[in-house]
């Protein structure tokens, strides 16, 4: 009985002996990511990405126009897309070189921090919350926050979203909370990606989904059932997220992106997309 | 690292998601229990047509994932004209999706109870049915209350999904917490709370019926 | 209604795509959850101070939390404590903390369904507690965990579907993206994912059973 006992209590030491070192280990690999990706000398994604000979760039696979995932070529389609693949040629000298990965409005800095992903072209509105998190490039395309609606819906305005109107929106995007704040006696119903808050919409769930005008754009030329309405009633200026303290990778994109403005590839992206040049 | 404040100035929240939670899953314990007697009835009844019906709904239901069976009746069933709003497509899907379950306890119930108590019913008069609500079905009832407890506890678990579809449950209101304070650490500490206060004294009361079932049986 | 289009040969490759990391992320979760149970489990059989208890409060509070509350825990929150991972990782992750808490607990009931008489028998015949575990009481454990084993593995290949809200690219999430093309497709690609999970999971139950009767 006794034997057993110190067998016992050995067995424990060295148990928690070894729960230590795994502690310990993880402590250790977590220093290492804090200089990865904190602030002060951080590794650029810049030197990192071309040693690795790969960028990775999380976009969104649900959302028309910016980022739609096609099951029958399994290809992702989109201005973003587009945008992604532009900062790969340049770095890289090959877009095969670019990864895609799938995010959402909820998952995309928790990835971005993560070390998963390179950096965020996702229909992302730079706001002063997200900038304690990320780092931001310049300003790459202007939405504004509006209203889908079913076709001859009453609802022509944010004015009309009143008591008892139920508004779709999508969890961790700015725009719930602004229409939170312009229509505050209205029921928001909050889904966990674009294709969920289309489908309850499509559903009638509710009768009114809230974002920006030019994802609610995509989603009228999917389903011309659908229309905008009641103009921009936000400024949402989307900006491409890379890790804090990556701003060589920042500035290594924005000047890409003064690059494609002056020499006329900005805007051929933006009218193959949008249909429209983009007002200046 | 945790942080009370997050948990004070979202009380009426938690309060309500937590509120929101408990009522789903009461109803959806009645639900699924009455349903879940009538297929373990039809599973045992002296029909071969009927054992099929009841075989079929229970293997089918409980080999898919409840998330399926909560979009199906969120998403699918207003392209047939029936349109629930989240709480209610919700409540209704985790209904289903535990009748199977407890379908297959109560017939358990039901087979424990000897099969001569049956005979000897039927042969002084009783029809099937009366036999079977005045004779097993009480007996069996008592057999089926710890498991029943268990499926009320995976239920509490369960709702959870509740907040992938807006369902006004407590995760779908930690989540939009989440998204006010940034705070996710401490955040889904308290949810995670909310829900042992639920399942923990029900884990233990299980446990203790379980034990003394065991000892009398 | 147009619905055919829901089953275009590109969008069933999809889905069948989908199915594929479904049934890969729960084999690789399952072994894990497989390796980190068993430790837990000889802990808590062996009695042994202080980290028995530990591990008893710690099963308890996990078998009774949500799947989906680890989930979304080990994704968004962790990496607020330092601890950060990919996608696939953290759903392996978070469904080997789950499993392995559920999977512990029928792997000390294997254990403690072991004849006591066997067990002294082999103590008094001069093996140590490990030898006698490793020798007598895991071999014949094991053969009678295996039916419980499989009935969780099947719970587990449901559950992954929750990793669909952290858009993990599994059955549930292509689904979700080929109803993206139409309101019409929505009843025939759920149809569609129900019959691959009832395949799969009803055969595995049958298997299960069989063991059950042979054993």
């Amino acid at each position: 009985m006794r034997k057993m006992y110190r067998n016992k209590w050995f067995l424990s030491g060295m148990i928690l002996m070894l729960a230590a070192f795994a502690v310990a280990g993880c402590g250790g690999r977590e220093a290492g990511n804090e200089n990865q990706s904190g602030t002060g000398k951080a590794a650029s994604t810049v030197e990192t990405a071309k040693e690795r000979g790969k960028l990775v760039i999380g976009v969104k696979f649900d959302t028309n126009l910016f980022g739609l995932k096609d099951p029958a070529s399994g290809e992702v389609k989109g201005f973003d897309i587009d945008i992604a693949k532009a900062i790969a040629t340049k770095l890289l000298g090959d877009e095969s070189k670019l990864e895609l990965k799938e995010v959402t409005s909820k998952t995309r800095i928790p990835m971005l921090q993560n070390g998963d992903i390179d950096a965020i072209i996702a229909t992302m509105t730079v706001t002063e919350e997200r900038k304690q998190q990320v780092d931001f490039t310049e300003v790459y395309f202007n939405a504004g926050q509006s209203l889908l609606v079913k076709k001859g819906s009453p609802i022509r305005s944010i004015d009309d979203v009143k008591k008892g109107v139920k508004v779709v929106a999508v969890k961790g995007s700015t725009s719930t909370k602004n229409v939170r704040e312009k229509a505050p006696d209205a029921e928001v119903l909050e889904f966990e990606n674009y294709q969920d808050a289309f489908t309850a919409l499509k559903s009638g769930k509710g009768e009114v989904l809230t974002t920006d005008n030019s994802i609610l754009f995509g989603m009228m030329k999917q389903d011309p059932n659908f229309e905008m309405v009641g103009g921009n009633f936000t400024d949402e200026p989307y900006g491409i997220a890379v890790r804090k303290g990556d701003t060589e990778f920042a500035s290594f994109i924005n000047n890409l992106l003064k690059e494609m403005k002056e020499n006329g590839e900005y805007d051929k992206l933006y009218e193959q997309w949008m249909g429209e040049k983009p007002s200046k | 690292m945790l942080d009370v404040s997050v948990l004070i100035g979202n009380w009426d929240r938690y309060m309500t998601g937590f509120g929101n939670t408990l009522a789903i899953s009461v109803l959806a314990l009645i639900g699924s229990f009455v349903i879940g007697t009538l297929f373990a009835v039809l599973r045992i009844a002296p029909n071969r047509l009927l054992n099929i019906i009841g075989a079929a709904y229970v293997e089918f239901v409980r080999n898919i994932p409840l998330i399926l069976i909560v979009f199906l009746f969120y998403n699918g069933l207003p392209a047939l004209h029936l349109n629930l709003n989240g709480f209610v497509a919700g409540t209704l899907g985790l209904t289903v999706y535990t009748s199977a379950f407890i379908a297959e306890a109560i017939r358990a119930g039901i087979l424990s109870v000897p099969q001569g108590q049956t005979e000897a019913a039927r042969s002084a008069g009783l029809t099937y049915v009366q036999t079977m609500r005045h004779i097993i079905l009480p007996q069996a009832m008592r057999i089926v209350i710890p498991p029943l407890g268990n499926q009320f506890l995976n239920l509490i678990k369960n709702s959870s999904v509740l907040g992938v579809i807006a369902g006004l449950d407590l995760m779908y209101y930690g989540d939009l917490i989440n998204l006010d304070t940034f705070k996710t650490f401490s955040v889904y500490i308290f949810v995670g709370m909310f829900y042992l206060i639920l399942t923990i004294p029900m884990s233990f009361a299980v446990n203790a019926l379980e034990r003394r079932m065991a000892r009398s049986g | 209604m147009d619905f055919i289009g829901a089953y275009s040969s590109d969008n069933v490759l999809y889905m069948l795509e989908g199915f594929l990391v479904t049934i890969g992320v729960a084999c690789i979760a399952i072994i894990l959850s497989f390796l980190v149970a068993c430790l837990l489990a000889v802990v808590r059989y062996a009695r042994i101070p202080v980290l028995s208890q530990c591990t008893a409060v710690l099963v308890e509070i996990i078998r009774n939390l949500p799947l989906l509350l680890i989930i979304f825990f080990v994704f968004f929150a962790l990496p607020q404590v330092g601890l950060k991972m990919s996608v696939f990782a953290a759903a392996i992750v978070a469904l080997t903390i789950f499993e392995a808490a559920m999977v512990s607990e029928i792997i000390r009931a294997g254990l403690m369904s072991i004849d006591k008489g066997q067990i002294e028998a082999a103590r008094s015949s001069g093996l140590s507690f490990i030898q006698t575990l490793r020798f007598v009481t895991m071999p014949q454990a094991l053969r009678r965990m295996i039916p419980p084993m499989v009935s969780q593995f099947i719970a587990l290949l449901k559950d992954t579907s929750l990793t669909v809200i952290i858009a993990l690219p599994e059955l549930m999430h292509n689904v979700q993206i080929v109803n993206g093309q139409s309101v019409n497709y929505i009843i025939p690609t759920y149809l569609f994912a129900a019959l691959l999970y009832f395949i799969v999971n009803y055969a595995l139950s049958m298997f299960a059973r069989r063991l059950e009767l042979r054993g």
